[in-house]
């Protein structure tokens, strides 16, 4: 009596487990043939209609207008706000050409994209929104030297009005 | 040491073996030295710091702003919950009143990054049980909330959304769509979970009843979260001391009592289902409002001590900050849920199977460089 007993528990066991696999293999076989289900992206081949959100976080760009104009004052606060030092603020002197007295004006805005943590402390920092960040995310690089930016271009002035 | 040291007239000896530093199933850069007899696991013991990066010390020099941003790199699963303690133990020290609609917003947001944790905690769990499956339902669902992260906070992972006073911005317009729709989708979802992992008989065999610690146990090594819960220990931070919009939302407290990996496993797949009821009670209800309470541009906290525990979805995050009056902290001390989580894994482990060692560390869901900071 006892054996047959054991049996069945056996029995029932085993039908158990192969229950509980059929269950397990019913929804990978849903998604076998229903592959209208699938979300995975198929990255490099979508790369001309891929577009990130608006907020993400790709790298910090300096804000210029069509006259080669931005809006950094270089009042170096986004530096004081960044954790890390990656943003370097070099300064030169300027003689104004009205009033003639001679202002401070960036000289160069140096970012490591290397050291950035793209935490958003130094947009929010900013008191004249002359920064803020793009949506580019294909960073990698060959030379790490190449991840040293300078971000004014090259000839590009303060917009007029800025620093009042 | 060991009671079989002779089995059947055969001499057999413990040896050594080291399971990591770079082993997949520590998640991480993680050693364990396993004293073995055969395959029975005569003791674990840990060996940490390999990802050390002395956040606490980095801390010292930082601003309080820049504080909140070093802590997305600890428990980074659950980056907004730690950003938020942060935050919440700053505004406890500068008396802040923070506007209602931070409060919600920081609640859904968190339960958001609890689910997104849990999620991905499972899809491991399946792997490293053997189940590839598994793990690619669980991060097709995650990238959902990765998305609804992406286009309100800016990033999907280090999220810093949270500042001393507020939030980095407000919600974006698509953010109550967005969370709503998963929400709809992920309800749908989650039976699928179970009937692929919860009821497979190869997954019971090697959960149930293994990797067991008591009640005592859980509470002498302070272990909390889910692992806690798992053996019966009441820890839920959102219950004892409601932070946050956690007093004005309904949910259980998940108690399991077998105190075993499928125990702790199972606590996970019902917070799941919390967290989605705390998120449907508060979308509908954010209130307006601002964003951000005014602080100072430079935060200088009265000097004193201050301390705030949270629950993130490891377990009790606290953070100590002890203040000289400056802008920088004079000491931060961050308790961390993985660390007193690990310490217990040598109770748990004892006398059994290395395989069975993986489930187990799986199921503390130990997240390295929380342990290590
Ligand atoms: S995003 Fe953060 S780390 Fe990067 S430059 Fe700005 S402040 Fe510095
Ligand atoms: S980017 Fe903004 S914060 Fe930085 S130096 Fe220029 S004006 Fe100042």
């Amino acid at each position: 009596m006892r054996i047959i007993k054991n049996i069945g528990q056996y029995f029932g066991e085993i039908f158990h487990a192969i229950k509980s696999l059929l269950t397990g293999m019913k929804i990978t076989g849903y998604y076998f043939f229903h592959p209208k289900e699938i979300v995975t992206q198929q990255y490099p081949e979508n790369r001309d209609t891929l577009k990130m959100f608006d907020r993400f976080r790709g790298e910090v760009v300096l804000i210029h207008d069509s006259n080669n104009e931005h809006r950094c004052t270089g009042c170096s606060a986004c530096e004081l706000a960044c954790p890390n030092g990656t943003i370097e603020i070099i300064n030169k002197k300027e003689i104004d050409p009205e009033t003639g007295k001679s202002t401070k004006a960036i000289d160069q805005f140096v970012y490591h994209l290397s050291m950035c943590t793209f935490c958003n402390l130094c947009i929010i920092a900013c008191p004249t929104d002359a920064i803020k960040m793009a949506q580019t995310f294909e960073h990698s690089v060959f030379d790490r030297s190449k991840l040293t930016k300078v971000l004014n271009n090259p000839g590009s002035k303060l917009m007029p009005g800025i620093r009042e | 040491m060991s009671t079989e040291q002779t089995v059947l007239g055969n001499e057999t000896q413990e040896y050594f073996i080291n399971m990591g530093p770079q082993h997949p199933s520590t998640h991480g850069v993680l050693r364990l030295l396993l004293t073995l007899d055969g395959e029975i696991i005569r003791k674990v013991e840990p060996h940490m710091g390999y990802i050390h990066r002395s956040i606490e010390k980095m801390c010292e020099k930082d601003s309080y702003q820049q504080i909140v941003h070093l802590t997305d790199r600890m428990d980074y699963l659950s980056c907004h919950i730690n950003n938020e303690a942060v935050c919440l133990t700053v505004e406890m020290g500068l008396q802040l009143e923070i506007p209602e609609r931070v409060k919600v917003i920081r609640t859904i947001i968190s339960e958001l990054t609890r689910l997104a944790s849990h999620q991905l905690w499972w899809g491991v769990m399946g792997m490293d049980l053997g189940a590839i499956t598994g793990f690619l339902y669980g991060f097709r669902d995650r990238e959902l909330i990765t998305d609804i992260f992406e286009e309100t906070c800016g990033a999907r992972l280090t999220m810093n959304y949270n500042v001393p006073g507020g939030l980095m911005f407000d919600i974006h317009p698509n953010f109550q769509k967005r969370t709503k729709e998963f929400l709809a989708y992920f309800k749908k979802k989650l039976p699928e979970y179970e009937e692929l992992l919860t009821g497979n008989v190869i997954f019971e065999e090697r959960t149930k009843g293994i990797g067991y610690i008591s009640k005592e146990d859980v509470i002498s090594y302070g272990v909390t979260g889910p692992s806690g819960r798992g053996s019966g220990f009441a820890c839920d931070i959102r219950k004892l001391h409601p932070y946050s919009a956690y007093d004005r939302v309904e949910f259980k407290e998940i108690l399991y009592n077998e105190g075993d990996s499928y125990a702790r496993y199972m606590v996970r797949m019902d917070e799941m289902k919390e967290s989605m009821h705390i998120i449907d009670q508060l979308i509908d209800n954010i209130p307006e409002g601002d964003y951000k309470a005014k602080t100072k541009a430079v935060i200088k906290l009265p000097a004193g001590e201050y301390y705030q525990r949270v629950e993130t979805a490891r377990g009790e995050l606290g953070v100590y900050i002890i203040s000289d009056n400056k802008k920088s902290p004079y000491r931060v001390k961050f308790r961390s849920p993985g660390f007193s989580n690990l310490s217990a894994l040598d109770t748990m482990a004892k006398g059994c199977k290395i395989a069975d060692l993986v489930a187990m560390m799986s199921t503390l869901d130990l997240v390295i460089p929380d342990i290590d900071r």
